[in-house]
């Protein structure tokens, strides 16, 4: 189908990007330093689109998402530092952990509105934290130590490019229309149908679970895991992330998460300076781009694009449906 | 006789001090259109509001086809069978008019959550059917040209049917419609109400209209509730009423 050449396009695209890369690093043209930023900008997009998916997509002002990396980066390294378990394993089992605390927490918490559900949610990552950093199991405030390096650049890659078909796919079925109709509108969503308190549970265990998915890849890049990583500040640098790309556009995750991680890489040497032209950054983009550099839009939304995604008379009829029988003559 | 699909039994909502509406009670037979007017602040809307779950009475049953609906959500009674329009049109408006129409066939899909990630499944099939329905919506209410187009760019008179169409999406047995002339030229009222007057027989709709302005729903409904204060001044067919003395005195003794 037609959409299916679409998918096939980015796939593609995906593919050759990750070649490419994959061959300047073994051709040791992109270094050790520039390849782990490039691991940490595939992890930051899989954490930003998450987000995106509550805060763009759905509406809903989560400020808490290192909360659910953390739950994710701890929960994996438990399985595979102690238990000895296959890294897939891991990955997976973090994002069933993570969504499922993004659950328990989203039930209460999403029956409230804007600034009281960014406060809540902010509380309680802290807590998350904060209940980690006394586990003594997991190392507690001095750190987990002893993770296999797992994450590899092809895994950190691969992870992103399938979580972005995720949730591109997710965001344009008729269940992430019903998430973006809350955004919208909640009382109209409602009056057409859409169980708006499941809509946005959904959207946020589903957002908790690609960060803790995240946090996986994240604590397998580093010989130690410190809990204070996943501070309210990190949360804060992916909102960042999202708001600076564009709320609701995929595609401005990507390119947000590829920004600010970038620009923190390249002014590493200059650590004094760096949250000064960060700064300035942010406030030039917000001045001049207050929707952020792709809000509300994709790039799939190019005429190329658009070309693809009209689906032909021919098509319809190939799939057996009758396109001629509307009312005809509607204002009677 | 035909069966009622909607009864309401002494309804009654009291906001603060207010009763906005008091002891209301309707009936509506399949098949009926049915005005309800009354002047500004009568308790109309509030009415829509209790019928279709925005508000639960303080007091009273709402029975929607048989089955007791008071207090039932807004989107349980939808997927039974009722949908609305509002009187401040209440549009996804940054999304197109095509998505706008998608979004209320919400109860229509079948396909899961795995379905819709992998595109696999009932997925492609649902979307599709959806897309077709909706244009075919969309091409009844004259629209069809301005699919692609963002909602709140569309001329004020556009909104309105876009606002019924989208009503119509969800598949409703009785439709609500808030005023839904309000706003536009006499022109586009007759149109609207040509329309209307076609849908229900084109649809074998039941409708429930809001009309602030009497001479609009004389020609067109079998009965008419009158409200005034909260409180039912008035029920019967356009030449009782208009020769009731109450409603007489609230339209033009009234505060309107
Ligand atoms: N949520 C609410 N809280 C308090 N008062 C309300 C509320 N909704 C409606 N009212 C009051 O109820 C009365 C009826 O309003 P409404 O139903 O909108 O009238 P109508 O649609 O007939 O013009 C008005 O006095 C209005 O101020
Ligand atoms: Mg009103």
């Amino acid at each position: 189908m037609i959409e299916r050449k679409v998918d096939a396009l980015l796939a593609v695209v995906g593919l050759v990007l990750f070649a490419i890369i994959y061959g300047l690093i073994e051709a040791d043209v992109i270094g050790p330093f520039w390849k782990l930023n490039i691991i940490i900008i595939c992890i930051n997009v899989i954490m930003s689109v998450s987000l995106n998916l509550i805060n763009g997509y759905t509406g809903q002002f989560s400020l808490g998402h290192a909360g659910f990396m953390a739950v994710g980066a701890y929960v994996s390294v438990v399985l595979t530092a102690k238990l000895h378990l296959p890294f897939a394993v891991a990955i997976l089992v973090a994002a069933i952990a993570a969504g499922f605390v993004g659950f328990l927490i989203g039930i209460p918490t999403l029956r409230l509105n804007g600034d009281y559900l960014a406060i809540a949610t902010l509380g309680l990552c802290e807590i998350i934290r904060i209940v980690i950093m006394n586990i003594n199991y997991v190392g507690g405030a001095a750190g987990f130590t002893g993770i296999p390096h797992y994450t590899t650049f092809t895994w950190a890659f691969l992870v992103m490019l399938a979580t972005l078909f995720f949730i591109k796919n997710f965001v344009n079925s008729a269940h992430g229309r019903a998430c973006i109709a809350i955004r919208e509108n909640e009382i109209a969503a409602e009056a057409m149908g859409v169980k708006i308190v499941n809509y946005k549970v959904l959207a946020f265990t589903l957002g908790a679970a690609f960060a803790g998915v995240a946090g996986a890849l994240f604590a397998h890049s580093f010989y130690i895991l410190m809990p204070g990583t996943f501070s309210f500040l990190q949360s804060f640098n992916y909102l960042i992330m999202v708001v600076l790309g564009g709320l609701g556009s995929i595609t401005g995750s990507i390119a947000g998460a590829f920004v600010v991680t970038g620009i923190s890489a390249a002014l590493a040497g200059v650590p004094e300076f760096r949250m000064i032209i960060y700064s300035i950054i942010l406030i030039l983009l917000m001045f001049y781009r207050p929707q952020g550099l792709f809000g509300y839009v994709e790039i799939t939304n190019l005429p190329l694009f658009r070309y693809l995604k009209n689906i032909s008379p021919e098509a319809k009829k190939a799939m057996g449906i009758d396109t001629e029988d509307s009312g005809k003559g509607g204002k009677a | 006789m035909a069966e009622s699909i909607l009864k309401c039994s002494n309804v009654s909502i009291v906001f603060g001090g207010l009763t906005a509406v008091d002891d209301f009670n309707m009936y509506i037979n399949e098949g009926e259109l049915i005005g309800l007017i009354g002047p500004n602040g009568a308790g109309k809307t509030t009415a829509f509001n209790l019928l279709t779950g925005v508000y639960a009475p303080t007091s009273g049953t709402i029975e929607f086809c048989g089955e007791n609906v008071t207090g039932m959500k807004p989107s349980d009674i939808t997927a039974r069978g009722m949908a609305r329009t509002f009187q401040n049109i209440r549009l996804f408006s940054e999304l197109s008019v095509l998505d706008n129409v998608k979004i209320a066939f919400h109860k229509h899909i079948r396909y899961n959550l795995l379905e819709a990630a992998l595109r696999i499944g009932r997925y492609m099939e649902d979307e599709i059917r959806t897309d077709i329905e909706a244009h075919k919506l969309l091409k009844i209410f004259g629209l069809d040209d301005l699919a692609g187009e963002t909602a709140k760019n569309l001329p004020y008179g556009a909104q309105r049917r876009l606002e019924i169409a989208r009503a119509l999406a969800t598949g409703p047995k009785l439709l609500l419609l808030d005023e839904p002339a309000a706003g536009m030229n006499p022109q586009e009222t007759q149109d609207l109400m040509n329309l209307i007057a076609w849908l229900r027989k084109e649809f074998k709709m039941t409708i429930l209209l809001i009309e602030h302005d009497m001479s609009l729903v004389m020609g067109i409904c079998e009965r008419i509730y009158v409200l005034e204060y909260g409180k039912t001044i008035a029920m019967g067919g356009p030449a009782e009423i208009q020769k009731d003395p109450h409603v007489i005195r609230a339209y033009l003794g009234g505060d309107d």
